[in-house]
């Protein structure tokens, strides 16, 4: 049955993004074969489409997001034990310091134990931008890019896009300032079916900071500036298309402050898969 | 200064002019460049007020940890009259706290009580400057000094995750009072939520002696309930936006500066008030009812450039220093005059003066709080 609907998701979502495209013959698409059964229990399709990020690229204020699949909720601790179970070089006890600080992993009891049950089902935190990386990759998935990321937050319940609805703005506002309050369970599921993408915890992407993907964020010299170039004072309104997105400063700012080997108490994540088209 | 008397060099009056005008637009394009970083180039200058380059060439003796006061208390007078190494230690922690009587609000705090630590260096020290963020924090924050000649006041070094530490140097290159915040992204937000306190950078010769120094820091609060409405408030960005404030307040809650946290004085005593401003928004018409300051040190300089003064301005991200002998027991209001604000927002503080009476300073002869 699960399959059976996951391939009409799809379906739905291929046809979405040929119409989005302007294609008028919907091809078929599907996940990594690894993926795929695991998906149709974790994972949510959206569609591609486009939103507005914080800093457009010049001359294009929305950008085009291809159809992906995103985990339809954090990776609890629970799941994340399992990982470090299977991999043991991602124990905190045996992970080489250049892949998470200190902090990794430090508030469980031990290195292969999560806590109690609650505990487990709790969002992981943490861990580093590395670790999420390895335990996506370990399931054949990856780190949802910043774009995508944002795309899939910027829904409500109702909407797709409810980034320009000021009620929305100051519910985030609201759900950023109890950061951790609210558990995941508890946390609203948006339009495409996605959970807690606000105010349980931030959460890793796969870009968060540019610098990362060139060399692995240990080096801060000449990438400081690119990371920061938004972050002080009132020059991060420039070239904003919205200075009035104050949720969308916010987890900007977490992103330019965190290090690949950062493993802080309110950083999580989930996980996203391509939509391969054959 | 007067344009058409002097005449350096025997240039024409239209010569003058012409420079004058080059220096402004200079000037003008210097400071539009320059957004909020302070520069240490050297401005265009008249013949009365030649600008310094600066540079740090005290020799640095020793080094001290500085210690850092909770408003309305002040650090000790600096006896030092050497540079040295001044190590700041400075932590952010985010915390719930009385905005008013049964009014909650989550404060983002320079030490965990508001406003942030009042840090006291003498002109010309090496201030190492750690900022810690607590690893309870929801947020990365960093800190931006007015005393910094430096990228964006130390902002640009100091983001800081939650759990994680920056640690930064700077020359404290001009004496004054200074604000410090917060300046990560969005701005607003963090100030609004209490990210301010202020640096005092002592000159070399040090202040005039005064009995009692206290830190009042002025600040304006955006909720989404109404004034005194119960229970934890949060931030209404719309009214930070429209600058309509709820709360206008002294030291970071209605009522910190009043009854048993009145400032104390005596008559006869000689009192300095280092005055802030955090904003976010508001320009403060800073007064005390019933005294006249005998000494302004405009907007937080090293001169004290006016005497006699009911009322002085205090800039949002600015200060002012203020100093008057008190010489009549009772108590002295301090308000922004800016009046609703004090009336209905809470920017009231109270200075109790105790002693012997006075009746040649003041004596009321006849109506409803007569002596008779
Ligand atoms: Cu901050």
């Amino acid at each position: 049955m699960r399959s059976l609907r996951l391939a009409a998701l799809i379906l739905l979502a291929a046809a979405q993004q040929a119409s989005a495209s302007g294609r008028l013959v919907a091809r078929p698409v599907r996940l990594a074969r690894r993926t795929a059964s695991h998906a149709a229990q974790h994972m949510v399709m959206l569609p591609a489409g486009r939103y507005r990020p914080l800093y457009a690229p010049p001359g294009a204020e929305r950008v085009a997001v291809a159809a992906f699949a995103l985990d339809r909720e954090p990776v609890t601790a629970g799941a994340f034990l399992a990982f470090v179970e299977r991999h043991p070089e991602w124990r905190r006890d045996r992970v080489r310091r250049v892949f998470a600080d200190a902090r990794y992993l430090a508030d469980w009891p031990a290195a292969t134990d999560a806590g109690a049950l609650g505990a487990q089902r709790r969002p992981v935190t943490q861990v580093s931008w590395f670790a999420a990386r390895a335990y996506c990759a370990s399931l054949g998935k990856r780190l949802p890019t910043v774009d995508e990321w944002e795309y899939a937050a910027a829904a409500s319940e109702r909407a797709t896009d409810a980034t320009a609805d000021a009620a929305f703005r100051s519910r985030l506002l609201a759900l950023y300032a109890g950061l951790g309050r609210q558990t995941a369970a508890a946390a609203f599921v948006n339009v495409y079916g996605v959970r807690a993408m606000h105010g349980v915890v931030w959460e890793w992407t796969l870009d968060f900071n540019s610098v990362v993907l060139d060399d692995d964020s240990r080096a801060t010299g000449s990438g400081a500036d690119a990371r920061d170039r938004h972050l002080y004072c009132a020059s991060a309104a420039l070239g904003a298309t919205d200075p009035s997105d104050y949720p969308a400063f916010l987890r900007h700012a977490v992103r330019a402050g965190l290090g690949a080997r950062s493993s802080t108490s309110t950083v999580g994540f989930r996980c996203a898969a391509d939509m391969v088209i054959s | 200064m007067s344009l058409h008397i002097h005449r350096p060099h025997g240039h024409t009056v239209a010569q003058t002019l012409l420079a004058l005008l080059c220096a402004l637009l200079a000037m003008l394009f210097t400071f539009s460049l320059a957004g909020c970083n302070r520069v240490a180039d050297a401005a265009p200058s008249s013949d009365h007020t030649a600008v310094p380059v600066r540079v740090p060439n005290d020799e640095i003796v020793g080094q001290e940890v500085a210690v850092l006061t909770e408003a309305p208390n002040v650090p000790p007078a600096i006896t030092r009259t050497h540079a040295t190494r001044v190590i700041v230690n400075l932590d952010v922690i985010e915390k719930t706290m009385r905005l008013a009587d049964g009014v909650d609000y989550t404060m983002w705090t320079f030490g965990g009580s508001m406003p942030g630590r009042f840090i006291r260096v003498r002109e010309g020290d090496q201030v190492e400057l750690h900022l810690k963020n607590d690893k309870h924090s929801t947020m990365p924050h960093n800190i931006d000094l007015h005393a910094v000649t430096g990228p964006g006041g130390g902002a640009k070094s100091s983001l800081t995750i939650p759990g994680g530490e920056s640690v930064f140097t700077f020359a404290a290159l001009n004496p004054g009072l200074y604000v410090y915040h917060c300046a990560t992204a969005p701005v607003p937000m963090h100030i609004a939520n209490g990210m301010y306190g202020m640096i005092l950078v002592e000159p070399k010769a040090g202040l005039p002696k005064v009995d009692r120094e206290f830190y009042v820091m002025q600040s304006e609060f955006y909720t989404h309930g109404k004034f005194g409405e119960k229970g934890l408030q949060t931030l209404d960005m719309e009214k930070g936006i429209d600058e309509r404030p709820t709360y206008v307040v002294f030291n970071g809650a209605v009522g910190s500066l009043t009854g048993d946290k009145a400032l104390q004085a005596k008559v006869g005593e000689r009192v300095r008030l280092f005055v802030g401003n955090g904003g976010p928004n508001l320009v403060s018409s800073f007064h005390v009812i019933g005294e006249v300051f005998d000494n302004v040190y405009t907007e937080g300089g090293t001169v004290a450039s006016q005497h006699n003064v009911q009322t002085t301005l205090v800039p949002a991200g600015g200060s002012a220093v203020v100093e008057f002998g008190v010489e009549k027991p009772g108590d002295l209001i301090l308000v922004d005059h800016s009046i609703f604000r004090a009336f209905n927002k809470g920017a009231l503080g109270m200075l109790h003066v105790s002693g012997d009476d006075n009746a040649k300073v003041f004596a009321s002869l006849k109506g409803l709080g007569g002596t008779h």
